[in-house]
């Protein structure tokens, strides 16, 4: 199906995207639904970007809902192992 | 027939007077035929519905599929225009209307056209489908698999999606309903349900569902494809317009 849903997140970072150049990273686009490219019927799909660079400056990522929830866990295992103070 | 076509970007005016993009295809030779609006399923203006579109000409019509997300995002690759169109709250419904309107109305007004426009709609453009066939004068509906005709869409949809019961009965043209018995949106019970609203309101509809398949079972570039389902699919298809938007 079409799931529709979408969740959005104000983000500050950067991301490596077309033609191999950085941009600044201001929004992701969160949402559970057909992929482009991945070999699932419905993957978490994220989508990094800056609006204000137009539809192109965006890095897409596809994921099994098994591997998405596994990044979950290594981000904040991530965090987790940083001091405190770094990452308040 | 020729089996030559061409096929090329068009526009026209669609929605709000707002002058948008469109695939078009069309088959060799002046001759009278009917046309075909594709609707592009959610991830976008791609490749795979160009094809469709193409098919539709090698099948005798004039063929037709707007680029739904022109306006958020003109010239951008389909998956970029598609991620900033969910980003943006997706297609409201009066703008599909007016941009399938445009679209049929650009059909009509070639000189080719036999003055007969049919719809068709994969997964979110199956619901379109439907919409269109409900607020249009068209000839002639496909719905494969849309989602959220009948049922209800659960609470907090970011996407303002409703369903299309309370405008079944505007309902102005047959409707050709394509679907996977494994499919959970819509599922089962909800094509069911659009089964038995429009037997009781005498809208003529021809329902197809199908074993072994589930949601989006005509996409040849995805795991969903099925291929006896999509066979059989498209030749309900070029049996139902040819009985339509022939002549």
């Amino acid at each position: 199906m079409c799931t529709y849903a979408t969740v959005q997140t104000a983000l500050d970072g950067s991301a490596k995207g077309p033609g191999g150049s950085w941009f600044h990273v201001t929004d992701g686009t969160i949402y559970f639904d057909h992929p482009v490219h991945a070999m699932a019927e419905h993957t978490l799909n994220i989508d990094f970007a800056d609006p204000t660079k137009g539809p192109s400056a965006r890095v897409a990522l596809e994921l099994t809902a098994a591997s998405a929830r596994s990044l979950i866990a290594a981000i904040e295992t991530a965090l987790d192992s940083a001091p405190a103070e770094l990452t308040d | 027939m020729s089996e030559s076509l061409s096929a090329a970007t068009a526009f026209f005016v669609g929605h709000g007077g707002d002058e948008i993009e469109a695939y078009l295809a069309r088959p060799a030779g002046e001759g009278s035929r009917g046309g075909v609006v594709v609707i592009h399923h959610m991830p976008g203006y791609d490749r795979s519905t160009k094809e469709i579109v193409r098919r539709f000409a090698e099948l005798g019509y004039d063929a037709v599929c707007p680029n739904l997300y022109w306006r958020e995002a003109p010239g951008a690759a389909p998956d970029d225009a598609a991620a900033t169109a969910r980003a943006n709250g997706g297609v409201p419904d009066e703008r599909l209307i007016g941009d399938v309107a445009g679209a049929a109305g650009y059909l009509r007004s070639l000189p080719t056209s036999n003055g007969k426009v049919g719809v068709i709609g994969y997964c979110s453009g199956g619901r379109q489908s439907v919409l269109a066939a409900c607020n249009l004068d068209l000839d002639a509906a496909v719905d494969c698999y849309g989602a959220f005709v009948t049922g209800t869409p659960p609470e907090g949809f970011p996407l303002k999606v409703t369903n299309l019961v309370d405008q079944l009965t505007n309902l102005r043209c047959p409707l050709l309903g394509l679907f996977g018995k494994e499919d959970s949106h819509p599922s089962p019970e909800q094509v069911a349900e659009l089964d038995e609203i429009l037997t009781a309101d005498h809208k003529p509809h021809e329902f197809h569902s199908y074993d072994d398949a589930g949601h989006a079972f005509f996409a040849v570039d995805r795991p969903a494809y099925r291929v006896a389902a999509a066979n059989d699919g498209w030749e309900r298809i070029t049996t139902f317009y040819s009985e339509h938007l022939g002549g």
